[in-house]
Formats: structure tokens, sequence, C-alpha cells
């Protein structure tokens, strides 16, 4: 089974749930855009799959290609090809982008093997290229001082570098200008391809007029509530999350 | 966390081991003027440095313990189980071969001859009390470049040896120079001759080997005018089950425009006592630079000091302290402004994991009729975790109007959310912790030697491998 399958999920953040009974299913070479309203539950679910200590999952299961994510640690599914684009990426002072990304990728080696420099350095700057960036700017410290494009498309290139399975790509449109959204939306599309499953998590349909997704689903209070083709984005851009509520085919709580 | 232990025996693996004692000269425990004459007769000390020596004790004996201002810990050193003096009654060898087979072994394991061959000028290995070991290229020795241990440089050279030894550290700076100064012992006498700049760096490596026991060797090294030497030192002890005292004093003379760099990568075993004075002397147009590093060890107090003493002068501290679980880095600088257009430079890193607690103390000085003085403090602080301590007391007085000082500070922690962030690109908690430290230390690290910063940050890994459960 090559997809990313979460069953029923149910997650709890300090006692309160915030995911509620969620089935999605992402399989590898699919774009998946998963839309909602603020506080509806989509970056929450972004950080349980990606293994956030602080969220609790109180049911469900999520598979990624047939094993059970859940019981993993973070640094684990990472290993084994689950990606996340962070909303908020960290900062890590002093550690530079070529650094960070080296050591990256040699977690993902067997012990004992080193990671070809030249190769690395090869693949890096063709990668920089491809993101419309500057070589030089692989020597800065890990999103220290970036302005809100230059984070986003670092997590973009640290996707294009890492090469997983499965991306989740948390509000990555949030904070961009036109002309930034456009380079990282190029950069996404030229890693889509049968070998990657994504989840593109987003507020807006403007992201989606430039990564076209092949399924959208509306998440309202904690569950999804409507499933569709590219064109439901179109359609709840016209009719709001309102709409998209009222019509659910199970009651969705607020 | 299930790592305290699993830190320091990871950390420290390399250098905990022992060999039975094979020692033949023993000065037994306890302080005593008897202890000191022992000492004396061993060695075979001139009188002036008996002298010395018993104004050493008596003052050390004056002297209470600096707990008003300094960790309460230091009471739990009982100064009458320590043992003073321990040496196999051999001198120094010129070749390994002629070293006793189990010295030979624990070097050998610790990779001394090895560093030897690939990078040193010359290399002295002490053994408990004394040097087992002391040998300098050839072509450096044949510039004239004199590197010996204390009792031999004190014999075989006396007219320059006596004209500095205790001269930038008097007897009766604090109590432990007083202790050193009635039983040193080893430690290294350098003299590089006018214009020599001595390529490769010197290295002193101390080894103790004996419980219940006290290493306090004393360096004095002298740059004569337009010299330059780099020194380096490290250290290792086994992990006993009684703490171990570590007391020395170093001394540097920098004469005009000489340069003096020294380097310390201390990683004493986590019971030991490291209560050292370091200070450098610079003459005119002469620059004195501390590199000191320090890892292992239960309590270090330590404060390397540059006094600027001709115009020009520059003094430069530039330190990185790590407190684990059970450890204290008390450390620091002092930089004292004597003339006038003298420069110092003060940087300093620490990192508290766990119960860790580094405190950092900074006396600047610059008296009110000098002129055109510069120093600069950067001093921050990485707390790992909510458990980790970080303390700062820097003291500054500058008066007089055409000086400059620049003080700058911060305490940072590493978030849950940053390591998160790093695991998620597959590196595990310790490996994040790794990178995250050593993020903190790079841009200062960047300035040591190669062979410093690569032991050094290895030294840093393994240390955060045991520390994240």
């Amino acid at each position: 089974m090559k997809e990313l399958n979460i069953e029923n999920l149910r997650i709890a953040v300090d006692g309160q749930e915030i995911v509620r009974g969620l089935t999605l299913r992402v399989p590898r070479g699919e774009v998946h855009a998963l839309m909602g309203p603020n506080g509806s539950g989509k970056s929450t679910l972004a950080k349980v799959l990606a293994g956030h200590p602080d969220y609790h999952v109180t049911a469900g299961k999520v598979l990624m290609d047939g094993e059970n994510l859940l019981e993993l640690e973070p640094d684990e599914r990472a290993r084994r090809g689950l990606f996340m684009a962070f909303q908020y990426p960290s900062e890590i002072p002093g550690v530079t982008i070529a650094n960070f990304l080296r050591a990256a990728m040699q977690s993902r080696l067997p012990e004992g093997e080193e990671l070809e420099a030249t190769d690395y350095y090869a693949k890096l700057y063709e990668k920089i290229e491809l993101l419309g960036m500057d070589r030089s700017f692989t020597s800065r410290a890990v999103n220290e001082g970036f302005s809100g494009g230059e984070k986003k498309r670092t997590e973009i290139l640290q996707l294009a570098m890492l090469e997983p399975k499965y991306a989740v790509l948390d509000e990555t449109d949030s904070g961009l200008d036109i002309d930034a959204l456009k380079t990282v939306a190029h950069g996404v599309n030229s890693l889509r391809g049968p070998d990657l499953g994504i989840l593109l998590i987003t507020h807006y349909q403007r992201l989606l007029n430039y990564i076209i997704p092949d399924h959208v689903h509306v998440m309202v209070a904690g569950r999804i509530v409507r499933s569709g083709r590219k064109e439901l984005a179109l359609e709840l851009e016209e009719r709001g999350y309102d709409w998209a509520r009222d019509g659910a085919i199970e009651p969705a709580f607020r | 966390m299930k790592t305290e232990t699993s830190a320091v025996n990871i950390d420290r693996s390399k250098g905990d081991f022992f060999y039975p004692e094979a020692h033949v000269r023993d000065a037994g425990a306890g302080l005593s003027e008897r202890t000191v004459r022992y000492i004396s007769d061993v060695k075979e000390d001139p009188d002036w440095v008996r002298e010395f020596r018993l104004r050493g004790l008596k003052t050390f004996l004056e002297k209470p313990l600096p707990t008003h201002w300094a960790s309460k810990d230091l009471e739990a050193i009982d100064f009458d189980k320590i043992r003073y003096y321990l040496s196999p009654g051999t001198e120094a060898k010129r070749s390994w071969d002629e070293v006793p087979d189990d010295i030979k072994r624990t070097f050998e394991r610790l990779g001394i001859p090895e560093q030897e061959r690939k990078f040193l000028a010359g290399v002295e290995a002490q053994f408990d009390s004394e040097a087992v070991y002391s040998n300098i290229k050839k072509a450096v020795g044949e510039q004239g470049v004199i590197f010996v241990g204390s009792t031999e440089g004190l014999k075989n050279y006396p007219e320059i040896f006596r004209k500095w030894f205790g001269k930038v550290i008097p007897i009766a700076d604090n109590k432990f120079s007083a202790l050193n100064s009635a039983v040193f012992s080893g430690g290294s006498f350098i003299y590089v001759p006018p214009g020599v700049k001595v390529k490769h760096p010197l290295q002193a490596y101390f080894r103790i080997n004996a419980e219940n026991f006290g290493q306090f060797e004393r360096t004095l090294i002298i740059a004569d005018e337009g010299s330059e030497v780099t020194y380096m030192e490290g250290c290792t002890a086994p992990k006993f089950n009684t703490p171990t005292l570590h007391s020395a004093v170093v001394e540097l003379v920098a004469l005009k425009g000489a340069k003096i760099q020294y380097i310390t990568v201390q990683n004493w075993a986590s019971n030991v006592f490291n209560l050292v004075t370091k200070r450098g002397l610079a003459q005119e147009n002469a620059e004195v630079k501390w590199i000191d590093c320090n890892i292992g060890s239960r309590l270090t107090m330590k404060y390397p000091s540059v006094i600027m003493k001709g115009r020009k002068a520059r003094g430069e501290v530039l330190s990185i302290a790590l407190a684990n679980d059970g450890q204290h880095q008390d450390t620091g600088a002092k930089m004292i402004h004597a003339a006038d257009e003298t420069t110092s430079n003060i940087i300093s890193k620490s990192i508290s994991i766990g119960k860790g607690r580094a405190t950092y103390r900074g006396l600047v000085h610059v008296p009110k009729h000098l002129k055109h003085c510069k120093n600069n403090t950067e001093c921050d602080a990485l707390l790992i975790n909510a458990t980790s301590r970080t303390d700062t007391y820097p003291a500054i007085t500058v008066r007089g109007t055409g000086n400059a000082v620049q003080h700058e500070a911060s305490v940072s922690q590493v978030s849950a959310e940053q390591i998160f962030y790093m695991q998620q690109r597959g590196l595990s908690e310790a490996q994040a912790m790794s990178l995250s430290v050593n993020g903190f230390v790079n841009d200062l690290v960047r300035q040591f030697p190669m062979e410093y910063s690569v032991e050094l940050k290895r030294l840093i890994e393994l240390e955060m491998e045991g520390s994240v459960g």
C-alpha cells in the first residue's frame, strides 16, 4: 500500500479534542489539498503526523506504506520518508543550511557510511538554482534573520534535498508575496512525481492556482466535511466555509 | 533521563583507566612542613626554592578558602587525605622507548606519541607529579628554544628562570597559588629566544593516575623580544571514588613584540577539583592569548588573565565551558590595562546541561591615567534544560575619558520546538542537541587551531550523546 493512510484519527490538546475522527488517504504520486478555516485542526493534524510531543492521539491510526507511523519517534518518521514543511520553522543559530542538511542526509545513511561531500554539494547547488536562490545562501545559519519568503524557500529546499515519500506542507503560502509564492510553487511542482505524495495544507485557495491539486478536502471543526476534485477549491472560495459546513454529509461541530 | 553516569562514562572513556601505582617517591598523605621539605629533598631544590616553598605553605595555611564568593563545594576537599607528591623516581626521558611500560602504554592509549609525530614541535608528558617524557624536535632546539620541566628549568637555567618565576603570580595571589608554590612539581619551562617563531605548537599532557592525589604543576613561559610560540595542554584522569585535586600555576611573559598563545582543553574526570591560576604579562606591543576550553572536572575555578604593561600590548581570552550534571564551571577572564593604547578582547561561551552550572566572572580594569585603551567583552550562555544554570558576574572598572569598553551578554535556551524541527529532518534528539551546541560555539571554535577544534567538537558530541535519554 503506497499511501499515507489516516483512519478515524482523534487528537486532543490539553484535554480538548481538536481533531474528531478524521479519515484521509494520500497515495504516492498525488497532491491532496486540505483546506479549512482557522482553528479547524489542520495544523494540529500536521504536527501529529510529524510526531510533535505536545499532541495526544486518543483514537485512530496513521499508516505510512502500511507501517504504523504513530509508534515511531519523530526522527524515525523523517528517516523513513515523512517530511513536514513547517508553518513557523525554527531558527538554528550558528548552524549553516549546508551543514544542517548534510547532517540530515548523513542521518539517513547506514552506520559507518559517510556522505560523499562532492556529490552532496553538487546536489545542493542544483536544488538551490531550482528555487532561484543564491549559493551563498547555504552558508547562512538556518532561518536566522530570514524573511518569511526565505524561510519558506528554505523549507522547500530541504524537501528537495531529502526526497521524502510523503510531504506535509503546512500553510506554506502564509506570509508570502506573489513572487515568493510563485517560486515556492514552482519548486513544489518540479518535485511532483510518482514517488511523492503531498498533503498541502492551506487556508486560502490562492496557492492552488499555482499548485494544482489532484484532490481537495475541506476540514471544519476537526473532520473532513467535503472532498472533491480541484474545482471544489474554487467553489469553496466563492461560497465560503459556512457553505461547506452546512452541506456536510455528517454534522460537524463548531 | 537515564544518563548522568553514561554521559560521563562515554565521554571520558578514553581517559578512564589506570595502571597499578609504581611510585618510588611518595610524600604520604597530608600537608606539613615535612611534606614540603620531603619534596625539596627529592628534587634537590636550591635554597631559594626551599624558602619559596615554605613561604607558600605558610601563606596557604593562613588564607581562608574563598567560600565567601566561591562555591561551598571547596569544603569537600580534604587537604589531609591528599598525597602531594608521587613519582617513579626517574628523570624525564627523551625517548618513548625509555619510558616505563605502563606509563608508556597510558600515553599511547591517549594518542600522545602519535600527535607528536603528526603536528607538534615538542612534547612533555607528566604522570602524577613528574614529567616522564620530554622532547623537542631537533630543529626547534637548535634555534635555542628551551622546553623542559620546571625542576630542570630552575636548575639548568637559573638566570632566566629566577628572574620571572613567581613574579607574574605572586605566592599570596590566592590560597591555591600559595598551595602550588609550596608543593609545585612538573609543568613546563619554556624560553624562546629573540625573533624565533616556533612554527608548530609545543604540547604538555598532564595525566593523573593515582587516587587521593594532588597534581600541582607549575609552568613558566618566556617569549623574548619579537618571538612567537603556541603551547597546548591536555589532561585526563581516571574516575576514582574520591576527589582528586589539580591546582596549577601558569605564568606567561611576552617581552616586547612577542606573541604567546596558550591553549587548554581541560577534560578532567568529573570528580577532579580544578583550581588553577593563569596569568600573562604583555610588554610593549606584545600579545598574550588564552584559548581555554573546560569540558571536564567537578569544579573548575579558573580566570586566565593578562596584564598589559607595555604600550600597545594586547590581551585576549577565548573560552568555552561545558557544564554537565554534577559539574560547576566557574570560569572567566581578567584584563588589567596598565599602559596606553592597550587592547583586550574576551569572548566567553558557556553551555549548561542537565543540572550543570556555568559561572562567568570577568574583570576589566582600566585606570584613570591611561589613554586610548579598548576592551571588548562578549559573554554568551546556552541553557539546554530547565534545570541548567548560568550566572554572570562582570566587574568592569574603566576610568578616564579616552578609553572605550563594550560589553555584551546573552542567555539563550535550546527550545523544544528547535529540537523537534531538527528531529523532523531525521536527526536524533542527541544529534539535534549536539548540532545546536556546535552552532552556538561555532564562530568561536573557528578561531582555534584545526587540531583542537576537531577534538573539541568531538568531545562536545560525546558529551551530548550521553546527556540525552
